[in-house]
């Protein structure tokens, strides 16, 4: 049997495509779910502080930080600098927590929580049952026999409905919660860590978001331990008018690893919403992170009508010698994303990696990248970026490469390259190289390109229709990014790659 | 195989009318030759044929096997039979040529509801057919067309059109560019195709192609119509003596 030297992404490609076919072709988590909610009254102040910390349970310290982070944010500018454009948001007529009434009696598992919201994540196609995911995967002879479980932390809004895997990943010292139930049962790790890689005073939306987060994830690695499974948080925003500002605090421990996925969705609203996240990552002495997100939060019309306003800071502090961290991210939803997942190499010989793939469409507008902060001795950074602009959007990639005096013989290569459909759409790049030292080397490559009609013909002339060549022509541009991602995430991420596009030529 | 009647193609963004009544019957497994002054008209037909954008037709009919193919998509066209190598062909940057010519040839396939080939199957029949074109395993990992030399463009073409074995093949001035070796291994790879299913119209300036493509017939195209029609010692003529004589004759 000869070598079989065809990639398996070829097969992937194939199955995309069909699946792209067999869909609808809109947004398709644009439905909501109809549950009784529990809303905080509108507007954010003081009391809305300690009520969501009251909700929590969460002890007096967190409370205080709060209100500090909340102090400060009232004397704030909110930030224009970023080449995206929105209307004013009034920060008073917003929900600051929304939770399904259900959701009150705290339930110990998921099998006390609603059905009615089980059954949201199962129409998502998100494993709630710590049930085995099949790895499936094209080309059969290559599937591995046993399937792969992935723990999965399903957040409601302003609420974590439960985590699955939890009693099993204990047994191997790992703990994944939400944050809520970290600040309940593991206080004195939160406290020593959050804040310290996105300060309270970091920037406007960090700041709000540490006056008034919700839930987000919690994932501690003990020493040594190689996670026994991928973990992720999956976040549906349901509620109208509310603002969703969860935190995710992961820390992973001396020679420590941990593959985390984080998806997103939203239904389909005619007003925008706000999202500010903040996800701030520890990592140790020979300790590896590897942090993938899929965002599909909803785009908004082909007029720019609602739509999701992505504000997010993400931030992994590679503290350790010899830490690693990758970053993989495709943007393919939201009317605005507006967010640079970076990275602080401060340990000797640390490493940060970023690869995404940004897709603005129709009137879709991103402002994203990166930021390499290089202070450690012989750090390196990889940087791969795909920004694709299609409709009248306008694509941005910012990215900031800091070379610190005492950061010698580091290195950076970055690669940014844009990809134009159609010619109504714009993309940019606005790089910052700064090298304090004359040991370290910065590589920067960028192409712009776009994909013409001729492409596509030729493409259509040999039997594929115009979809299958967009498609074709997409992934060969991204595939570099998506061969960094999990299986299960490529290939949901080449089918939303596909599906964003569609209506995007002729 | 193919029943060109009568066919009048403008261009979409201008008034200019490019084709201005060619007829044309080519019968299976026959090689016809076209040649022409620039300007003729000749690629026009070929892409107005293969169903690119961009022209408009005002009267007349192509029939591939009694199919209207006018009416048809471009890919839906690939899957009934018909096949351009392309005078320039384009790069797809990022795309392998393996994973194009296989995303190809299951497209089609698929189209004509039969089955896919599987993974080794491909591969041991692209590499088969790669050989004798001389084309090596990196140049088919390769992205497609980028940084290949003409010759190298020229023979992925023919490649092509070995895999997906099409009954109706528009060569597009293949020739062009080319030196005498590259034009041999093409020329070659075309006749290894010639079947009694299978037949060819070769666009081209130049005798010397057709030396080693044997045609049955040869037209000459001039102002959007086939003026003349011949056997292979036309092609000559035209080689010693140019379009002088034969425009003069239609006058």
């Amino acid at each position: 049997m000869p070598q079989i030297d065809v990639e398996v992404r070829d097969g992937v490609d194939r199955e995309t495509v069909e699946t792209v076919n067999a869909m609808a072709g809109k947004y398709k988590y644009g439905w909501e779910t109809e549950i009784e909610m529990d809303f905080a009254p509108k507007g954010v102040n003081e009391d809305i502080v300690r009520l969501i910390s009251g909700k929590n349970g969460e002890p007096a310290w967190m409370l205080e930080w709060r209100l500090a982070a909340f102090a400060r944010w009232k004397e704030m500018v909110e930030p224009d600098w970023a080449m995206v454009s929105y209307p004013k948001i009034d920060y008073q007529d917003i929900y600051y927590y929304a939770s399904p009434k259900s959701m009150e009696g705290k339930p110990k598992s998921l099998d006390e929580v609603d059905p009615k919201l089980l059954a949201t994540y199962e129409k998502l196609g998100i494993p709630l049952r710590e049930q085995m995911i099949l790895a499936g995967v094209e080309g059969a002879e290559a599937a591995p026999a046993d399937g792969r479980k992935v723990a999965v932390d399903a957040v409601f809004d302003s609420v974590s409905l439960g985590t699955t895997f939890q009693a099993e990943l204990m047994r191997a010292g790992v703990i994944f919660c939400s944050i809520s139930e970290a600040l309940r049962e593991h206080p004195e790790l939160v406290r020593k860590y959050i804040g310290s890689v996105v300060p309270q005073t970091d920037n406007y939306f960090a700041t709000l978001n540490s006056a008034v987060f919700s839930d987000g994830s919690f994932v501690y690695i003990p020493p040594g331990t190689r996670c026994p499974m991928e973990l992720s948080t999956y976040f549906r925003i349901n509620a109208e008018n509310t603002g969703q500002f969860e935190r995710t605090l992961i820390i992973c421990d001396k020679g420590a690893y941990v593959s985390y996925l984080e998806g997103c969705t939203a239904p389909k609203r005619d007003t925008n919403q706000l999202h500010a996240a903040v996800v701030e990552i520890v990592i140790m002495e020979d300790a590896e992170v590897k942090y993938s997100t899929v965002q599909n939060w909803y785009p908004g019309d082909e007029n720019g009508v609602g739509g999701i306003y992505n504000f997010v800071t993400k931030r992994a502090d590679c503290r350790g010698d010899r830490a690693k961290v990758m970053w993989t991210q495709v943007e393919t939803g939201s009317a605005i994303t507006w967010k640079y997942p970076s990275c602080i190499l401060r340990g000797d010989d640390s490493q940060g990696e970023f690869y995404s793939i940004a897709i603005a469409n129709n009137a879709q507008q991103a402002d994203t990248g990166t930021k390499m902060i290089h202070l450690g001795k012989r750090t390196k950074s990889r940087i791969v970026s795909k920004g694709i602009s299609a409709g009248r959007a306008q694509n941005t990639y910012r990215g900031l490469v800091t070379m610190h005096p005492k950061a010698k013989e580091s290195r950076n290569y970055t690669q940014c390259d844009s990809l134009l459909i159609g010619s109504n759409c714009g993309a940019h790049t606005v790089p910052y190289i700064e090298v304090k030292n004359n040991s370290s080397r910065v590589e920067h490559e960028a192409t712009t390109s776009k994909v013409d009609d001729d492409q596509l013909f030729y493409c259509r002339s040999r039997g594929m229709n115009e979809e299958e060549a967009v498609a074709l022509v997409v992934n060969g541009f991204c595939k570099e990014v998506l061969q960094s991602l999990p299986m299960e995430f490529a290939m949901e991420a080449q089918a939303l790659v596909a599906i964003s596009l569609e209506g995007s030529v002729g | 195989m193919l029943y060109i009647k009568n066919l009048h193609v403008k261009l979409e963004e201008e008034d200019k009318v490019i084709l201005k009544g060619v007829d044309l019957k080519i019968a299976p497994g026959t090689v016809h030759a076209i040649m022409g002054p620039n300007g003729s008209g000749k690629s026009t037909l070929s892409y107005v044929l293969s169903g690119k954008g961009g022209y408009v037709v005002t009267e007349g009919s192509a029939l591939l096997e009694g199919a209207e193919l006018l009416e048809m998509e471009p890919e839906a066209r690939a899957a009934a039979g018909l096949f351009l190598a392309f005078q320039y062909p384009v790069e797809i940057p990022g795309v392998g040529n393996m994973t194009f010519l296989r995303t190809a040839v299951n497209a089609q396939r698929k189209a004509r509801g039969e089955d896919e080939l599987s993974a080794g199957e491909f591969l041991k029949v692209v590499r088969e057919k790669a050989k004798a074109l001389k084309i090596d395993a990196e140049m088919l990992k390769r992205p497609v067309n980028v940084g290949f030399s003409g010759g190298e463009k020229k023979r992925n073409e023919i490649l092509q059109m070995a895999m997906l074995e099409p009954k109706m093949c528009i060569l597009d001035e293949t020739d062009s560019g080319l030196d005498v070796d590259a034009m041999k291994l093409v020329a070659d790879g075309v006749n290894a195709l010639r079947s009694t299913g299978r037949s060819f119209l070769v666009i081209t300036h130049y005798q010397r192609l057709l030396d080693h493509i044997k045609p049955d017939f040869v037209h000459i195209m001039s102002d959007g119509r086939i003026i003349k029609t011949g056997g292979p010692e036309l092609a000559l003529d035209v080689e010693q003596n140019g379009y002088a004589d034969i425009l003069a004759e239609v006058v």
